[in-house]
């Protein structure tokens, strides 16, 4: 696989910056949702429709597409924005994000929007979900690749370990985990609430390849997900960590930033910070 | 008398009937299914033998899938097989699929819409010695009030190996019930069996009561119409084996002749069978209505039979029920 060059580095910066700018937007018209995750997140979801994912914006049910699966529901917002921007709908679309009638619903579900892979919000689902579609993709020996992107706060939910446990078993090395390592859930810091470390040993044990990034470095990321495909017989863990509201400087790192939209002073605020952040790239 | 028209097994009323259980019909279809289609999958969650998916395992072992103990997992994996286009069929006992993993159900099968189908096992009291634990009691109230998905009670071995197939056939999330004891055989290969249709079993010039059974039930029904017979009263039997979508037409046409009811079920009398029958009479014609099933109780260790007995779902508990209807008319 090709390096990318630094100038490409900075196009996916800046269309990460618009990304993050279209759900301060987005986040402020729908006046509810998540606003830490999905800033933190801005990033990987950029990566992954701007350069990794072998996708056609035009034809999501493409039979050989890679999945990307997002267990974290509540974090479609910026996957909503993303898609919006490689062309899966019209970006207009996303102010109707959570109202009625609407195909942006506040969680995804996947009979509402072709793209969407499946219905997620619930946590702990997801990585099981994608475990079945890279069982499906073994039987069929297909090539395409499954991403699945979990949070660390639902690896709370036991679900997800009895998914982490059965695709070492199965070989699953078409599966590449991403876990947003923010920290942060509802009721604030993880490991206040259940402690997770040590989580890349917890991974590592049960038979992944595990890698840790700095999710908010698209290089970095996009290093990570490569390597992930010449490993055989194993399925690969990127513990990704993310700055939870990465780009507004009053939402960083702030756990009561995790389930709130930005009102109109606090949006504000937060496009002219972007805006400046996005001119110096 | 029994209806001639279904073809139904004539040594019913035998001491010696011959008896299966349902779940081996559930075996023999899944294989059947899986012959005819290969993207038919099968999953287990560590009760391969019990919920009799070993003969698939064995046949086709690169499309079976051992969950082990993980009935949640077990769900979500199906489901994602099944976003790829495979056709999961998912086993173990109701109590724990759709039991513990009834929202996982909800969420990434039922709501996404996904083409698999839940077999849940050990239903009823009929479970016997395994206790209240693994007696799936509620299932058909948990699993017909969700939107989309079809429920199928199959009455006996060979209508179950029917219902299999079919669901294989169709697309969509179907929820599929067996038992673990061998029960009576009332049908026989001729006898119709079509999602979304009920027939009248036991058949009457004027019947003063129907008698809605779903499950092996309908044989313990079908015993009791025969001894009301007996002292002339006379009944009609339908059985429902499509829970949902209802033959709604026909139930309501049987009510209409005989103008009052009993629902038959090894289930809860709330909310299943009887629940979802009150819920159409109250809306189109009310009738005085008895619920056979566990009285807003958990049942126990036991033999099938005596836990009937105990719990007042055997056969002179119906005819009671019955002729209780009828005088509330």
């Amino acid at each position: 696989m090709v390096d990318l060059t630094d100038s490409q580095i900075i196009d996916l910066e800046k269309k990460a910056n618009e990304a993050r700018q279209l759900l301060i937007e987005t986040l402020l018209t729908a006046e509810s949702g998540h606003s830490g995750g999905p800033l933190g997140l801005a990033d990987i979801f950029t990566a992954f429709y701007f350069h990794i994912l072998k996708q056609d914006p035009k034809n999501p049910d493409w039979e050989d597409r890679d999945r990307l699966v997002l267990s974290n529901g509540h974090v479609c917002p910026i996957r909503y924005v993303s898609m919006a921007m490689a062309g899966y709908f019209p970006v207009e679309e996303l102010k109707t994000l959570r109202k009625i009638n609407s195909r942006l619903q506040g969680h995804p579900h996947r009979g509402a929007l072709p793209g969407v892979e499946t219905t997620s919000g619930p946590l702990g689902e997801g990585l099981s979900q994608a475990i079945g579609m890279a069982l499906a993709a073994k039987l069929d020996q297909k090539t395409y690749r499954i991403y699945c992107i979990a949070s660390d706060g639902e690896h709370q939910e036991g679900n997800t370990w009895e998914a982490a446990m059965i695709a070492p078993k199965y070989k699953l090395d078409n599966l590449t985990l991403i876990i947003d390592r923010n920290n942060i859930q509802i009721d604030g810091n993880t490991e206040d609430i259940v402690p997770l470390e040590p989580l890349r040993l917890k991974y590592e044990t049960f038979g992944w390849n595990v890698l840790e990034i700095d999710g908010n470095n698209i290089r970095g990321f996009i290093d990570g997900i490569n390597s992930a495909a010449s490993v055989r017989e194993r399925p690969t863990c990127i513990i990704a960590h993310t700055i939870p509201g990465c780009g507004v400087s009053f939402m960083e790192n702030d756990y009561t930033w995790h389930g709130k939209p930005p009102n109109a002073e606090e949006a504000a605020k937060a496009l002219s910070e972007l805006k400046a952040a996005g001119a110096k790239l | 008398m029994l209806n001639p028209d279904l073809k139904l097994n004539e040594k019913l009323f035998d001491a010696d009937v011959e008896k299966k259980a349902t779940r081996e019909g559930y075996g023999t279809g899944l294989v059947a299914v899986g012959d005819k289609d290969k993207n038919v999958v099968a999953l287990s969650a560590d009760l391969t033998e019990s919920t009799k998916a070993d003969a698939f395992a064995k046949k086709y072992p690169e499309r079976f899938f051992e969950m082990g103990v993980a009935e949640q997992n077990m769900a979500a994996i199906a489901a994602g097989l099944a976003e790829s286009g495979k056709i999961p069929f998912i086993s173990s006992y109701a109590t724990f699929s759709p039991g513990k993993n009834w929202e996982t159900i909800r969420t990434t099968i039922v709501y996404n819409e996904a083409n698999v189908k839940i077999a849940g096992h050990h239903a009823g009291v009929m479970t016997g010695p395994d206790g209240a634990t693994h007696q799936a009691t509620e299932d058909i109230a948990i699993t017909r009030v969700w939107p989309i998905i079809k429920v199928l009670v199959p009455c006996d071995s060979i209508e179950a190996e029917k219902a299999t197939i079919k669901a294989g056939e169709i697309k969509g999330p179907v929820y599929l019930r067996f038992t673990r004891d061998k029960t009576p055989v009332i049908t026989t290969q001729d006898t119709p069996f079509e999602i979304g249709k009920s027939n009248i079993y036991w058949i009457s010039d004027s019947p003063q009561v129907s008698i809605f059974a779903t499950g092996y039930m309908l044989y313990y029904a079908l015993l009791a119409a025969k001894q009301l017979e007996a002292e002339n009263v006379q009944v009609e039997v339908i059985n429902v084996a499509s829970i949902k979508p209802l033959d709604t037409d026909s139930i309501l046409e049987s009510i209409k002749k005989t103008r009052c009811a009993v629902s038959v079920e090894d289930h809860q009398a709330a909310g299943g069978l009887g629940g979802l029958l009150s819920e159409v009479f109250a809306s189109e014609n009310p009738v005085p209505m008895e619920f056979i099933g566990l009285q807003d109780t958990f049942a126990e260790s036991g033999k099938p039979e005596e836990l009937l007995k105990k719990y007042k779902m055997h056969t002179p508990d119906i005819i009671s029920a019955a002729k209780k209807a009828i005088s509330r008319k």
